[in-house]
């Protein structure tokens, strides 16, 4: 058991941790649950890494922070759809504004020689955290554009609005080169934390946390990056929570389930309405950023209707809409249906050959029909997905029944 | 009490007056010539000419008639069947691509001079308008109908709509793949001079012949038929018409042959006058979306009258705009008009 495993195992404890302790029986003291967590969690995550192979292990990795960045997005969503019923199907808008965002905050212009290949509008060279702020705020003023003159219409009038800002935005990042070098890749997107894997390990550390890190090699980066990005799912998650247990959380809920009465019991519905828009589009752009970062090089095709819209939208309903576990649990279950049918596609390529010689090349857009379907069959048989909604009067008193 | 609650709203009086006027059809129309004049002013300044200038507004004419035989269908679906279906974009490509399955199918003849096209292909056209009305209707019949049923609210019916649309589009990826087709490779098609100076390729001209046609075929069914006099009272008022004794299951499968149909001639339109792409559908819904909601929700003419204004407005636009932002320009008349009218052009004030 090398050094690095040891590492391994406590980046990937993290998360494992807090879901450890959040399972634990209620009536255990806080310390409790977090000791005990923190112990079923580590030995979980040794056992994993010691198990797996490595080149197991670097896909796992890699899955799970997709999955991450995935359920940001669909724990965005969730707010929108899931608690106010907004109908946004112009996720990937906020989803590239975010990216991009957080990419021209973060990246440097360009000098030199790449200069003459690569063009950007600005180019701050300021801090992870910095770019992910700044990928929020954009995310949210361009909610706040659109919802504006859309949210006090007719339900459905949203959905279109948004369809528009998602292909004008794409538009935009593929055509306008001096923004972000469309259509060619914008690159360079440092990675936060990076210095963790260098040799030596970032200066501010203090000493005995460089040594444990010591041993990793640059290529162990995914590791770290996974621990960042599911610690924003946890934040996403636990702001969420809150959110919707609070007094504001039921207004959303109101404002859903009956708009006059909500209106009638004195609340601001349109008011309500772009306030939920918002935050949901903020957290897209929250989910923009963490994948800027992690792919380092993006462009405007990573954002389409598909990846960017049509996914998420699948994730939450497998999930379950109104509930913030549900478009979690949603987001990696899809992931893994996603991936996972990217393999049998493959094992099934003889059979497709028999069929049509140009069939094994356009097999992965079985995929494709494989999740429409999937979402035909949510919709018409199995509406409330695979968690349903949770049910509760507010945060002091999570009944059964509301 | 009204009174007093639309003033508590509206703030002083003037200013209600004054939002009022702003609603008014003459305003929104008003509006619109100031657009396309803002957009010829533009392109004044960047030097284009005024000829240059004419033949884009003839060539936003024949978009504008591809587009009508989009957005009527649309139209129609959402006014009668309460469906914002955003698989027409999709249905409009299977269209095209169903012309492209038949095309090695039929013995091809010369091409019908002046035209690139040969009579095969105005036998496939005839063939795939009821295939695709046919495709909306088995989609109606496994899911729609469904989730009419159970009540579904119109935003359920949008998500299955949206199913449907990547539904059509695997199907049309795992047959054809993503590349850019032709209905026929290699034939040169020359633009010839009409008048003044305005260039156009005589295919451009038969697309707007027929979408004139179809849009006629429209209006004569709206308007002296029984099944388009039931239509258009459905659009009005669903539940009165319910009530009246119309046959509502008659007027479903009637509404998606049209509207089906009609999209389908509009894909292969928009094929014939550019290309084949999967994705060609689902970057007209945002013109065709708009359409509709400038010319009202279930309004055909207005559907028309949408898809012009449109057309001239996206052609016009690519005079000193970067012709990819088209759709765009569409989006920016779809957003003045839910700022000003969302009702649209004919719609009722107050309506939405």
């Amino acid at each position: 058991m090398g050094d690095t495993t040891v590492v391994k195992s406590l980046l990937l404890a993290l998360p494992l941790w807090f879901v450890a302790a959040r399972a634990l029986p209620a009536r255990l003291p806080w310390w409790a649950r977090a000791g005990l967590g923190a112990v079923a969690a580590w030995a979980f995550a040794l056992a994993v890494a010691l198990v797996v192979p490595p080149g197991q292990m670097a896909y796992l990795v890699s899955f799970a922070i997709v999955g991450s960045i995935y359920a940001v997005l669909a724990l965005g969503l969730n707010v929108q759809w899931g608690y106010t019923g907004l109908f946004n199907i112009g996720i990937a808008a906020f989803f590239a504004v975010g990216a991009f965002t957080s990419a021209l905050v973060t990246t440097r212009m360009p000098t030199g020689a790449a200069a003459a290949f690569s063009e950007q509008a600005f180019g701050l060279g300021a801090p992870f955290l910095a770019g992910v702020l700044a990928a929020g705020v954009a995310a949210g003023v361009l909610a706040l554009l659109v919802g504006g003159p859309t949210l006090r219409l007719r339900e459905d009038y949203l959905a279109i609005a948004t369809i528009g800002i998602a292909e004008l935005v794409r538009l935009v990042f593929q055509n306008e080169r001096w923004l972000a070098n469309g259509p060619q890749p914008l690159r360079g997107i440092p990675q936060p934390l990076a210095c963790l894997v260098d040799d030596p390990v970032c200066g501010w550390l203090p000493a005995p946390l460089a040594a444990l890190f010591d041993p990793l090699a640059p290529r162990d980066y995914p590791y770290v990056y996974l621990a960042v990005a599911t610690l924003f799912v946890i934040v996403v998650y636990l702001v969420l929570e809150r959110a919707i247990r609070s007094p504001w959380g039921r207004v959303l809920r109101a404002v859903r389930e009956d708009e006059a009465a909500a209106a009638m019991a004195g609340k601001d519905v349109a008011r309500v309405r772009l306030q939920a828009f918002v935050v949901g589009a903020v957290i897209m752009g929250l989910g923009g950023a963490l994948y800027a970062h992690y792919m380092i090089a993006i462009d405007y095709t990573h954002f389409d209707a598909l990846y960017g819209t049509f996914l998420v939208w699948v994730m939450l309903m497998l999930g379950g809409s109104g509930n913030n576990r549900g478009a979690i649990l949603g987001a990696f279950a899809l992931w893994g249906v996603w991936t996972g049918a990217a393999f049998v596609v493959d094992l099934a390529r003889p059979l497709l050959a028999a069929i049509s010689s140009d069939l094994p090349a356009r097999g992965p857009y079985l995929r494709l029909l494989l999740i429409a379907l999937l979402m035909l069959f949510i919709l018409l048989y199995r509406p409330k997905g695979l968690v349903g909604e949770e049910r509760f009067v507010s945060r002091d008193s999570q009944g059964r029944d509301g | 009490m009204a009174r007093a609650l639309t003033r508590r709203a509206g703030g002083p009086r003037t200013l209600l007056r004054l939002r009022r006027a702003l609603g008014s059809r003459t305003a929104l129309v008003a509006l619109l010539a100031l657009l396309l004049l803002a957009l010829w002013w533009l392109a004044g300044i960047q030097g284009v000419t005024g000829q240059r200038l004419l033949s884009l507004v003839v060539r936003g004419v024949m978009l504008g008639g591809i587009l009508a035989l989009g957005a009527i269908g649309l139209t129609l679906i959402f006014g009668v069947l309460r469906i914002p279906n955003f698989a027409h974009g999709d249905l409009m490509t299977w269209g095209a691509y169903l012309v492209l399955l038949g095309l090695p199918l039929l013995p091809a003849g010369p091409p019908l001079a002046p035209f690139s096209f040969g009579a095969e292909l105005l036998v496939l056209l005839v063939v795939a308008m009821p295939l695709v009305g046919l495709t909306g209707y088995v989609l109606d019949r496994l899911v729609f109908r469904r989730l009419r049923a159970r009540r579904a609210p119109s935003v359920i019916l949008a998500m299955a709509a949206l199913g449907g649309a990547f539904l059509l589009r695997s199907l049309i990826y795992l047959g054809w793949g993503a590349d850019f087709r032709n209905f026929y490779t290699g034939r040169p098609r020359p633009a010839i001079e009409l008048f003044a100076g305005i260039r156009v390729r005589p295919d451009q001209l038969f697309i707007l012949g027929l979408a004139l046609l179809l849009i006629f075929l429209v209006y004569l069914l709206l308007e002296r038929t029984k099944m388009g006099k039931a239509m258009r009272a459905t659009a009005d008022n669903a539940d009165l018409a319910r009530i009246s004794g119309i046959d509502t299951e008659s007027v479903i499968r009637w509404t998606w042959l049209i509207g089906g149909g009609l999209a389908g001639a509009g894909g292969v339109m928009f094929a014939l006058d550019t290309q084949l792409r999967p994705e060609m559908g689902w970057w007209l819904m945002l013109p065709l979306f708009s359409s509709v909601i400038l010319g009202t929700i279930g309004h055909a003419y207005g559907a028309l009258i949408g898809a012009l204004v449109i057309g001239i407005v996206w052609q016009t636009s690519t005079a000193f705009l970067n012709p990819a932002y088209g759709p765009g320009v569409a989006f920016v008349v779809l957003i003045l008009v839910l700022l000003f009218r969302p009702q649209g052009i004919f719609g009722k004030p107050g309506g939405t």
